[in-house]
């Protein structure tokens, strides 16, 4: 009888040290040897996992050969009119009114008047982009100042990518132009809503 | 040999069969549920950060968008955590001198990132993303919950394997109109069954599909 006791309580040892096993593996299941984006990793003397290009040096299909397309200047002036490779419609339109409500309107308001909430709350105001100086402003002066800041706004180039730039300085003329719009030319059934 | 157990014993006998099946079934049942624990899962528990960042204030005071800051939430699988100078856009004008800021000051000053707690944190073996979820309707707030009212990141849902599941099961009750995937103020309206279903069809999201193992355990 004792010895069957003892492989009862054998048996039992060993079932209790694979249950405790089986969490070990789970957890290192859950937690594998790999990093996952922004993981903190103690390899690289700044603690992040992710390198960034090695200076001096560009990554495959990122040449920035297009100054019109990414600097916003035509030989070292500021573009007039959209690049080729940006073609204009609707769809670019509200591709630009939707980026323009996300990273413009919190300072710039939804109609551009510089009166946004984050300026409501202390920011210092943006100049409203219906004054005269800025509807005659070149559109390449939009592209550029999201690209490298101007005053106090910071670059929103590593927020906004190239393309919606674009798009978001078209949806800024377009706001220009809703405030200035000729009554005539308005189709009759907006005419009918104003007063 | 004489007996070693009394006769007015025998009901231990038959009471440890029946105690037996009851510790093995309560342990199996214990083992079974301790994921569905808030304590386990970490549902509603706010976390140590290094900054009190508050959503609540930042999208229902301020009016930000989420992609706002989590710019790369359509494009990758990884919504994104912004960089503090995303915070500095902002801060390096608005509450310059206030304490509760000055990790984050640090950071822009010192070119060192913040060290965040991650709050929603899946297994390694399970591959999420965030790009496709949006891109077919499927909202902020359906899994992190009304988080434009946490003044702290919290955990609105365990996101064990069977919560997913739900979802994947039946899309129609959670699916919304692409337009209002980043609209925190959006409820199923009273015949989202109905137009789930349209948007399931319509966004072209294979249901029986949805449950395959290789669809989040490549």
């Amino acid at each position: 009888m004792n010895r069957a006791l003892m492989h009862v309580i054998q048996l039992m040892v060993l079932c209790g040290a694979l249950l405790v096993s089986g969490c070990d593996l789970r957890q290192r299941m859950y937690d594998q040897p790999k990093y996952e984006a922004h993981e903190a990793t103690t390899f690289f003397d700044n603690g992040l996992t992710s390198r960034g290009p090695i200076e001096g040096t560009i990554a495959r299909g990122q040449l920035r050969l297009d100054a019109h397309l990414f600097t916003g200047k035509v030989n070292g002036e500021l573009a007039t009119v959209l690049p080729p490779s940006i073609p204009f419609g609707k769809d670019l339109l509200e591709r630009g009114h939707e980026r323009f409500d996300i990273y413009c309107s919190p300072c710039h308001g939804r109609t551009g008047e510089g009166n946004g909430m984050i300026v409501q709350r202390g920011l210092k105001q943006p100049p409203s982009f219906h004054e005269a100086r800025l509807r005659e402003a070149a559109i390449g002066h939009y592209f550029e100042v999201m690209t490298n800041g101007f005053g106090a706004m910071y670059s929103y180039a590593s927020r906004v990518p190239v393309e919606d730039r674009w798009a978001i300085a078209a949806y800024v003329r377009a706001l220009q132009f809703s405030q200035r719009a000729d009554f005539d030319k308005l189709p009759a059934q907006d005419q009918g809503q104003l007063p | 040999m004489a007996q070693v157990f009394h006769r007015s014993i025998n009901w231990v006998a038959k009471f440890s069969i029946i105690a037996i099946l009851g510790l093995v079934g309560g342990l199996f049942s214990v083992l079974l549920n301790i994921n569905r624990l808030d304590y386990v899962s970490g549902v509603g528990v706010a976390r140590d950060q290094p900054v009190p960042f508050s959503h609540k204030h930042h999208v229902t005071g301020m009016g930000l968008d989420c992609r706002y800051c989590h710019t790369s939430v359509e494009t990758s699988a990884f919504a994104g955590i912004p960089p503090v100078e995303t915070c500095m856009t902002c801060h390096s004008l608005i509450w310059t001198e206030a304490p509760l800021l000055e990790p984050v000051r640090a950071a822009f000053r010192d070119d060192v990132p913040l060290q965040w707690t991650r709050v929603h944190d899946l297994p390694d073996f399970v591959y999420f993303k965030h790009n496709i979820h949006v891109s077919k309707g499927i909202g902020c707030t359906t899994c992190h919950g009304a988080v434009d009212q946490m003044p702290l990141m919290k955990k609105a849902e365990t996101l064990n394997m069977e919560w997913c599941l739900s979802c994947h099961r039946n899309p129609a009750q959670f699916i919304r109109p692409r337009d209002r995937v980043f609209d925190v103020n959006w409820t199923p309206p009273a015949d989202q069954e109905l137009r789930g279903q349209q948007l399931v069809k319509d966004y072209n999201v294979r249901v029986s599909q949805l449950t395959d193992c290789s669809v989040c355990h490549l």
